[in-house]
This record gives C-alpha cells, structure tokens and sequence, in this order.
C-alpha cells in the first residue's frame, strides 16, 4: 500500500485508509481511484500527485 | 526601452500557485500558444500551502521545489523571465516595463500575488520581524530557525495558528499575541475558537490574546517583546502573521481599478481590456478569496477563455483546510453577514453550522468532525 502527495497542497491520499466519506473505500489502490477525482482539498487532478518515497 | 519593443502573445506576471496553476490549465488545452511568464523570485515552483506545515511534513525549503524553474519552463513550454520586476504598464500601448526591460503584449495576466502587511511596531527589533508568504521568505525564516527556541508569534488568524501548530510541534516554545478573543476569530463562532485554544495550548502554544505587541527591542540574547498590557515577552525570533494585502503595486502606472484586489468581472477581466488578473491579487466581482481553491476555479476559467472559449469563473463551495494538525479544522464560510450558527458537540470536536432561515448557508468542522467536509460541502450554496 503506498501513499500519494499531492504536489500542489501537500494533501495524503493514503491507499490503506482510502476516503470513505468520498466514497472510496479503505485499501483502495491509487490507479483504481476515479481519474475524474480531485484533491478535496484544491481541486488538483490525479495527474498533479507524487507517490511518497519512504 | 524605445520603440523596439518585442511583443508577446500572453504575459503573465507571478511565478506562484495563480501563474502556474494557469500555466498547466493552459497547456491542457493549447500546446502552442506563445506564453512569457515573468517574476521576481527565481521562477521554481513549491507548494505554498505547505510552507506553514514544512516541519511537520520534514520539508526543507529545497525539498519544498517540486519543480525547478528550468523543469517547469521546459515541461509548460514557456518563456521564463526570472528576477524581473514589472515596474510600470502603458494600457494604450498594451507594453509593460520592467528591471529587464519592455515588452509589448496581446494578453496581459496579473497573478502578483499579495504579501503579509506589517503593523506599525516601536523598538530597535522591529526590523528583524519577519513575514513569510513566499518560498524566499521561508529561507529567510528557516536559516534562523536552528538558533531560535523561543518564537513569538503576532496575528492569531489562519497563517498565525499553522506556524504555531508547526514550530510547536518541532519543539520550539511559542507565544501568539494578538487583539482578538479566541484564535481565528474571523472564521470561528467562539465555542470553537476556545476549543482549538485548548488544544493548541496543550502543545504548548501560549496565547496572549486581548493584546497587541506595541515594542520589540533587541537584547543581548534575543528580543524583548513589550505588550499592551504592560507585560514582556522573550523570543528569540518574532514572526508577523497579521494578515494579507493585494500586491498592487502596477496599479497606478496602468490605471486599473483595485478595491482589496485588481478588481475584475466574472472572466477575471479586470477595468482595462486584454488585462486580467486571478489569485491573491484579484477581487472577483466584490470578492477577495485568497485560498487554492480559488486559484484553481479562476485558473481553469481563465484558460478556457485565454484559448478561445468565454467561459465565466464559478465558485463552488470552497472549504478551506486549516493545517493545524493538533487540531483540524475545515471551513466554509457563509457569505452572509447575518447566517446564524448553530453549535453540535462531536466526540472529540464541534460542528459548527450557519443558517439563514433554516438554509444551511456555510459550516465550521473542528477536531474529529472534519469527516463531514465531503457530506456538508454538497449541501452548502454555491459562493459564486
């Protein structure tokens, strides 16, 4: 499970925690979430976000 | 500076979230069109929401570039003029002046961005307060972050709380001075104010509210802070987070008009043809939102129209995510002065909401409510 920052914000999409409130359940892998899904929090698209390197 | 003056098809000025957001939004949509950007600072993009939660995200200022102004110059296709300050516009001549010279342009775009005002304050140390609202400030203030334990903050508001939240949780003591009742006090109704004074304190955070910094003094090892109400306050490093002011410094020369930003219509239009303006800089038809999700409504408008397709800018609602990780907040302000708030206490936070006749007009989610962002944000009118 890997986790996606988005470039423009600093937002998480953490694949083991999905967003369930948007309907995204947890465990959700990053190339199954919609491509028309944008960062809640500035509207970034998809393409906009980088894995996190741990 | 004379008549050979090059002319450009689409100059934009500002190399922040409003200039490049635009930038990409264009590029989606037109991979020729002739686009000289040009601003002050070396041109490298960064996250700027993420200068105030940098510590915590283990972020240095170079790790904050995503994109160096070399990368994004080439991936965007566009002409980077760097270290330029435009320094007049002649709407006439449609020609801009700068510190590297004139250009002639068919297209003008201001996204100059805004910088933090700075209070009128006594004393010898008054010069050494710092502000950040740019990646170069953030340099500025991190190169003297290693000597400086005690940080004393001026403006409990949005950027004030999140640096507070940040440095506290970095192990630095902070103090946060300022007039109002309860943090964010602008946004918050005051059961939620309190609740996220609560839990800043608990980190550590000293609020000193009710209360205004009238001197900063150097000693012989850091400042001395005098307050309103005669007490003194030790920091060995003062940072001003007062608030936000549109950068309009190319007003006068163009003529344009400003209120608190270059003020312009629905297509980011502003008073003068072929110039538009978008960001922190620009008031949209009476409104001055300077947060991301703005920019990213404008941008995506402002393309479209810039490629050939009229399209006017629509504000959803936009609630705004205030990085203070002790304590989460979400906020959707109500436009309406006079929406009446109605208080929920959760588990662990409070759900704050604003009505006008029993129509739910804007939302505050504080703590463990934030998880309502998605559900409330549906139900909230559009804001423009």
């Amino acid at each position: 499970m890997n986790k996606w920052e988005c470039i423009i914000c600093g937002f998480i999409y953490d694949e083991e925690l999905g967003l369930p409130d948007e309907g995204i359940p947890a465990g959700t892998r990053w190339e199954d979430v919609p491509d028309d899904w944008i960062c809640p929090e500035c509207a970034a698209t998809k393409d906009d976000f980088e894995m996190v390197k741990i | 500076m004379n008549a050979e003056t090059e002319t450009r098809d689409l100059v934009i000025i500002g190399s922040g979230m409003a200039g490049y957001t635009l930038l990409r939004e264009i590029r989606k949509l037109d991979k020729e069109l002739q686009i000289t950007l040009i601003c002050a600072d070396r041109g490298d993009f960064y996250s700027k929401p993420m200068l105030s939660n940098a510590l915590d995200k283990q972020k240095t200022p170079d790790s904050l570039v995503t994109q160096s102004a070399e990368a994004i110059s080439e991936a965007l296709n566009f002409e980077l003029v760097n270290h330029t300050t435009v320094t007049a516009i002649d709407p006439a001549q449609q020609r801009i002046d700068s510190s590297s010279g004139s250009w002639t342009y068919q297209r003008l775009v201001l996204a100059t961005g805004a910088r933090q005002f700075v209070l009128p304050i006594d004393g010898d140390g008054a010069g050494d307060i710092l502000s950040v609202n740019s990646l170069d400030d953030y340099r500025q203030f991190h190169l003297r972050l290693d000597d400086a334990r005690k940080i004393a903050i001026i403006g409990p508001g949005l950027i004030g709380c999140e640096f507070a939240n940040d440095l506290a949780l970095a192990g630095k003591q902070v103090s946060v001075i300022g007039p109002d009742p309860w943090p964010l006090s602008t946004l918050l109704p005051e059961q939620a104010g309190q609740f996220l004074h609560a839990k800043l304190a608990q980190q550590g955070i000293g609020f000193h509210l009710q209360n205004t910094v009238q001197s900063v003094q150097r000693g012989d090892d850091g400042y001395q802070l005098a307050l309103a109400d005669d007490s003194q306050l030790e920091a060995d490093l003062v940072l001003s987070a007062v608030g936000l002011r549109a950068n309009l410094d190319l007003a006068e020369s163009s003529g344009l008009n400003t209120d608190r930003g270059y003020v312009t219509d629905r297509l980011l239009q502003t008073s003068i043809e072929n110039i538009y303006a978008l960001g922190d800089c620009a008031e949209v038809e009476g409104r001055h939102l300077p947060y991301i999700l703005p920019i990213m409504q404008c941008a995506r408008a402002l393309a479209r129209t810039l490629t050939g397709y009229p399209t006017e800018v629509r504000y959803p609602a936009m609630p705004v995510t205030i990085k203070t990780p002790s304590c989460p907040i979400v906020v959707a302000p109500a436009a309406q002065a006079d929406a009446e708030w109605r208080l929920e206490n959760t588990e662990d936070g409070i759900k704050a909401l604003q009505y006008v006749n029993d129509d739910l007009v804007g939302f505050v989610l504080v703590g463990d409510a934030v998880t309502e962002r998605q559900a409330l944000s549906r139900l909230v009118p559009d804001v423009l």
